[in-house]
């Protein structure tokens, strides 16, 4: 096994070992050629992921796809942010432009 | 009831440490020369250096010196005063002295100064490690345990090796009796459901949410989560990603109640500590560095904390053992002499999440009964404490001693 799942839920899997970029990774549903170099934790796509679309591990979001991933491509900073700070910047603005008005 | 040691050692308060430490503690920067000079030449005896670095006194860490000055690890004081600092040196003094703890005051500036200082303050040390032979033992049972736990340097296997195999060793813990503490609200940016899922009530569960809630509204200010360069080398590339890791180190118990730094838990079971300050956003980050969060898990009684790391961290702690479960077997291998724990190896077939629960347990025994974990015999003996402001959480959060 080279990546696990951690959910069924999920539409990525963790790489468990060093992979090079080209190689065919085993996923539960099939092979998969890897589009970069990948070490130990990080994310590869299980099917195909559309740019918005949320990213699931553990069976929930931990960000959504700023594109369009392939099956097999790496999930990262390159592809995918977070839905949660930027959210609470702008409640954070919203909280203390109230507070500097009041 | 489940044995741990037969010769803990029995402080006047009725505490039972599992290390009988004597701290020489500095009160502001410009006493911290002379503090590490009378501490050096005990550093293997069983002496740890702590101290405060600010000039203004601050209602904080003030709590938490005297948290750590009384905690049952601790079974003596030397403070050691510049003169004219702010903090409040008189109060320290009697805080520890009405522990039943031996506590001695040295002002630099009354004693003559540097050298007449270090001079005194070794002679002190002496007599003061003289009577800390004679503390009395007890037994000590898994159930009096408190465990802390920290990740620090997490990685992409942080949450899917050590942290889980963690919550598995505070379910037993919990199970037994024991006291244990997570902590980071910042690090659970994105679980407020499920957390709040897991509170033993409703009120715990909303002071539960709040705390997360408070801790991204102070991150967003600062404009940095809980998030280094490192996380994402590792494989991490959101907060909420790296929260629901960490996360898991608070295994399945329901989460008995919400402490704040220096809180001491007054009945078993499993603590959320909420370590961002309360208020506006004042004095900075709410911790530098995992020191300060293994800092406040001690405040709060740790006697030993769990500390997960993928990257590869080698620090340890003054007072309390430190012990390191490594979450990546790359990183056991090429840090073998700082780690305790190889949780890794579940990635390569070598063992199961429950083996690794379990061994972390056993070690959490034995380290108790005196054996010393890596870091500690390593002489890591790191300490930071800064400035904060904390309101007191309110009686829902603290379940009353059963």
């Amino acid at each position: 096994m080279d990546a696990i799942l951690l959910s069924p839920l999920d539409n990525v899997a963790v790489v468990v070992r060093r992979l090079a970029a080209g190689s065919r990774a085993e996923l539960e549903e099939g092979e998969v050629t890897l589009d970069r170099d990948l070490g130990l934790g990080h994310k590869i796509a299980r099917r195909a992921i559309a740019n918005g679309e949320k990213i699931i591990k553990y069976g929930v979001a931990i960000g959504s796809a700023t594109c369009a991933i392939a099956p097999g491509q790496h999930v990262h900073l390159h592809n995918m942010q977070s839905d949660y700070l930027p959210t609470y910047t702008l409640e954070t603005e919203r909280i203390f432009r109230k507070a500097a008005i009041s | 009831m489940i044995r741990v040691r037969g010769d803990a050692f029995l402080r006047a308060d009725g505490r039972k440490g599992i290390r009988n430490t004597l701290a020489v503690i500095y009160l502001v920067e410009c006493g911290h020369h002379v503090a590490r000079e009378i501490q050096l030449p005990f550093r293997e005896s069983g002496v740890h250096l702590l101290g405060f670095g600010g000039c203004y006194p601050n209602e904080y860490s003030f709590q938490m010196l005297s948290a750590l000055a009384t905690h049952p690890n601790v079974g003596g004081v030397l403070l050691v005063s510049l003169g004219c600092e702010g903090f409040n040196r008189a109060g320290l003094l009697e805080a520890v002295r009405r522990s039943g703890r031996p506590a001695e005051l040295l002002v630099i500036q009354e004693c003559g100064g540097t050298r007449a200082t270090i001079a005194e303050g070794r002679t002190r040390v002496e007599r003061m490690l003289r009577s800390l032979e004679a503390v009395p033992r007890a037994t000590l049972a898994l159930h009096e345990l408190v465990v802390g736990t920290i990740c620090g340097g997490s990685d992409g296997t942080s949450g899917i090796t050590a942290n889980p195999a963690i919550g598995l060793a505070f379910d037993r813990l919990v199970t037994a009796g024991a006291t244990c503490i997570f902590e980071e609200t910042g690090e659970l940016i994105g679980c407020e459901r499920i957390l709040a899922s897991r509170a033993a009530t409703p009120a715990v569960g909303f002071q539960l949410v709040s705390s997360v809630e408070k801790a991204a509204r102070y991150y967003a200010t600062l404009g940095h989560g809980s998030f280094a360069p490192g996380n994402a080398d590792g494989g991490l590339t959101t907060q909420e990603e790296k929260s629901m890791g960490a996360f898991s180190k608070s295994g399945s118990a329901p989460i008995a109640g919400l402490l704040k730094p220096g809180d001491v838990p007054q009945s078993g079971g499993l603590y959320l500590l909420d370590v961002v300050p309360d208020g506006e956003v004042r004095f900075g980050f709410p911790n530098v560095n995992d020191t300060a969060e293994i800092v406040e898990l001690i405040a709060c009684g740790s006697h030993v904390t769990l500390f997960s790391t993928g990257r590869g961290s080698v620090v340890g702690s003054a007072i309390s053992p430190v012990i390191k479960v490594c979450a990546n077997p790359e990183t056991f291998r090429n840090l073998a002499g700082d780690m305790d724990i190889d949780a890794g190896r579940i990635l390569e077939g070598r063992g199961t999440l429950p083996e690794v629960g379990d061994e972390i347990v056993a070690l959490v025994e034995q380290v108790a009964a005196g054996m010393p974990t890596v870091s500690e015999a390593l002489g890591h003996q790191e300490f930071v404490l800064g400035y904060k402001s904390f309101e007191p959480v309110g009686p829902a959060c603290h379940p009353a001693s059963a």
